[in-house]
């Protein structure tokens, strides 16, 4: 089974500090990391690719560095990785992002699966998976918390929703983009490591992919930034202090315009 | 390709610039800010800061298309088992104020199988026009029919704006239409407004890691598509006996077929209550010490009519299923009342919660940082102030 896991490198938010002054993130020594629901998609690839045998392959867009995730991904199990870098890229939103993976997965070997997380925790817009399989034209299931069975025809997965779940039936190839329930990501073992350290990533730019250059970057993101704003900061309000039936009290006759 | 680059006889050295970078990669040399291309993405947020007009962003003007023929603000309404859900009617609340500004009609789309009866309620939620899909393989959301029926639909009908929600149906569905009609789309917005000149619908959405708001459009493309989250707008009021016209659309069988197939829907027993439509969360962390202890909140919980909710700990603990996690891993939410019980407020479990009208934190360590984002915050014990809290509800509320 061929699978292809599609990652993104974002800011490690266990980092994040937020800056008094002026109410914006600190970004200074905030180190880059595998978005974490991606780490489930990876795990979940290894997992099959063990099951029924195969290749796992990683692919990523992003800057230059963007490589140390996909090291990362190999030292967790993937075979082979793909980071798609080239400066005709920026500005890509992700209407654009999920072009360029698009074109970029056309150009590797026929794949029976392609996995990634639900959404990046720095976007969080959860578009882009849903964007690759529209144009590659393929289905796809999203939120996808359980692979129950799958061959080389069709999967049956459960797909989470807001009240439980479905149980989705589809052909392959298929795209899904997964949930933190699905499994436990394992930690790299010390030959994980040390074949990350030794990994040929390959390398891709936008004269490598058959793609459309106006489709490309800024030129090809429909959306644009216009404004950007600090909120004002949340305050902390009000301590209330007493005896436990006291607060209790208080704090049901502050609440009751909003319990009834 | 698209550039970027400082206009020097405008740039006053004001450092705005280097601030709204997200990336670090503006500084300033001989009081002037330099952009340093290895790091610059092209956001465009420095573009946007600068107060003096001084960073001109260049982007390849693509094939123009006539956008005078797209008009009307549509709202994806999304149905469930025949039941149309809230979130449509929040959709349709800021659709109408969105329609009025544009001097347009507010049209609902329903998708589903028999849903005739059902579609009046929209038009007594203020839309003014229904487009109803009707047919056996709509009767239950799967990617495929549903793309494909939105986009006849936007091909045919060309609406100028489509809202939708921002739920797993939604989200799933509007990724695919956007990309099938080449349109833009702004995902989780909080703020939506329109230029009334351009008429360009105004997107305002967190950015950049969450404390940053970006206000987004999506110029040359039409329609534009954003999704908005449950309960961050307003429902629609209601206005029994309001009609709006129903458009019934047909649509050759090959328009239908779906390569997936849904085999079962499965409701699950632990949710008491959906947590991204509860108005009242009581969630939990480490600090209740053990499983037993979330008893406590349930009942909670159930005198108020909520749901419950779990930090991230908790549910690495094994205390309640990953499906009650808030927080950056987990779901987000914004209800009227949130109690955070023994949960210290890391920023990834804020992220999730913080816009939720009020906050209510029980805490034993006054230092947590949950009291900073609390409304009413309070020093104690969990185990003994949430049944002090759940008696005094119950007694407030007669139950």
């Amino acid at each position: 089974m061929n699978i292809i896991v599609c990652i993104k490198q974002v800011p490690n938010t266990t980092d994040v500090r937020i800056d008094p002054v002026t109410n914006t993130l600190i970004r200074d020594g905030v180190e880059s990391v595998i978005n974490p629901f991606d780490a489930y998609a990876i795990e979940e690839a290894v997992r099959l690719k063990e099951r029924l045998g195969g290749k796992v392959t990683v692919l990523t867009m992003g800057p230059p560095q963007a490589e140390n995730a996909l090291k990362e991904a190999i030292g967790l199990g993937c075979d082979e990785a793909v980071l798609v870098s080239d400066r005709k890229f920026a500005g890509s939103d992700t209407w654009a992002t999920s072009y360029t993976l698009a074109c970029a997965i056309k150009k590797l070997e026929d794949f029976d699966v392609i996995l990634c997380g639900k959404q990046a925790s720095d976007g969080d817009t959860a578009q882009v998976g849903p964007g690759i399989s529209a144009h590659l034209d393929i289905p796809q299931v999203t939120y996808v918390k359980k692979i129950s069975e799958i061959n080389d025809k069709l999967a049956i997965v459960e797909r989470m929703t807001e009240e439980g779940y479905d149980v989705v039936e589809t052909p392959l190839p298929c795209l899904f983009t997964v949930v933190k329930e699905i499994n436990t990501p394992r930690m790299p073992s010390l030959k994980g490591m040390m074949r990350a350290k030794a990994a040929k990533i390959t390398k891709w730019t936008a004269a490598d992919l058959d793609a459309e250059p106006s489709l490309l970057g800024l030129d090809g993101s429909p959306t644009r930034v216009v404004k950007i704003f600090t909120p004002e900061p949340r305050k902390g309000g009000e301590m209330i202090s007493g005896s436990s039936s006291e607060v209790a009290k208080e704090l049901a006759e502050l609440l009751k315009g909003e319990v009834v | 390709m698209a550039s970027i680059k400082i206009l020097l006889d405008k740039c006053t050295g004001c450092t705005l610039c280097v601030k709204a970078c997200p990336f670090g990669a503006i500084h300033m040399a001989d009081r002037k800010a330099v952009i340093d291309m290895t790091k610059c993405t092209l956001c465009g947020a420095c573009a946007a800061a600068c107060k003096f007009s001084a960073i001109e962003m260049e982007k390849a003007a693509g094939p123009k298309k006539d956008l005078s023929a797209y008009k009307d603000v549509w709202v994806f309404c999304e149905q469930k088992q025949g039941v149309i859900q809230s979130i449509s009617f929040e959709l349709l609340g800021e659709g109408r104020k969105l329609a009025d500004k544009l001097g347009v009609k507010l049209c609902a789309v329903l998708l589903g199988s028999g849903m005739e009866d059902a579609a009046e309620i929209l038009g007594e939620r203020g839309a003014d026009k229904v487009y109803l899909g009707d047919h056996p393989a709509l009767k239950a959301y799967q990617d495929d029919p549903y793309t494909s029926v939105m986009v006849k639909l936007v091909e045919e009908f060309k609406p100028e704006i489509i809202l939708c929600g921002a739920s797993t149906i939604g989200r799933s569905l509007i990724s695919r239409v956007a990309i099938k009609t080449s349109a833009g789309l702004t995902a989780d917005c909080t703020g939506l407004d329109i230029d009334t000149k351009e008429r360009l619908l105004l997107q305002t959405r967190p950015a950049f890691g969450g404390n940053i708001m970006a206000t987004i459009i999506a110029p040359g493309h039409r329609p534009q598509m954003a999704t908005v989250r449950h309960k961050v707008m307003k429902e629609a009021p209601l206005t029994p006996g309001r009609k709006a016209e129903i458009v019934s659309k047909a649509f050759p069988e090959e328009v239908f077929a779906s390569r997936t197939r849904l085999v079962e829907v499965v409701a699950e027993v632990t949710a008491t209550v959906n947590l991204s439509e509860a108005d009242i969360i009581v969630a939990g962390g480490r600090g209740l010490g053990s499983k037993e202890n979330f008893a406590l909140l349930e009942e909670l919980a159930k005198v108020l009519g909520g749901a419950v909710g779990a930090s991230r700990s908790a549910v690495d603990a094994d205390w309640i299923p990953y499906s009650h996690q808030v927080g950056q891993t987990g779901k987000t939410v914004c209800p009227k009342l949130y109690i955070a019980c023994g949960i210290s407020g890391q920023i990834q479990h804020l992220i999730g919660m913080q816009s939720s009208k009020i906050i209510v934190a029980i805490n034993k360590d006054p230092d947590a940082p949950i009291f900073k984002v609390a409304t009413y915050g309070i020093v104690g014990d969990v185990n003994e102030l949430v049944p002090a809290l759940t008696k005094e509800f119950r007694k407030a509320l007669n139950k």
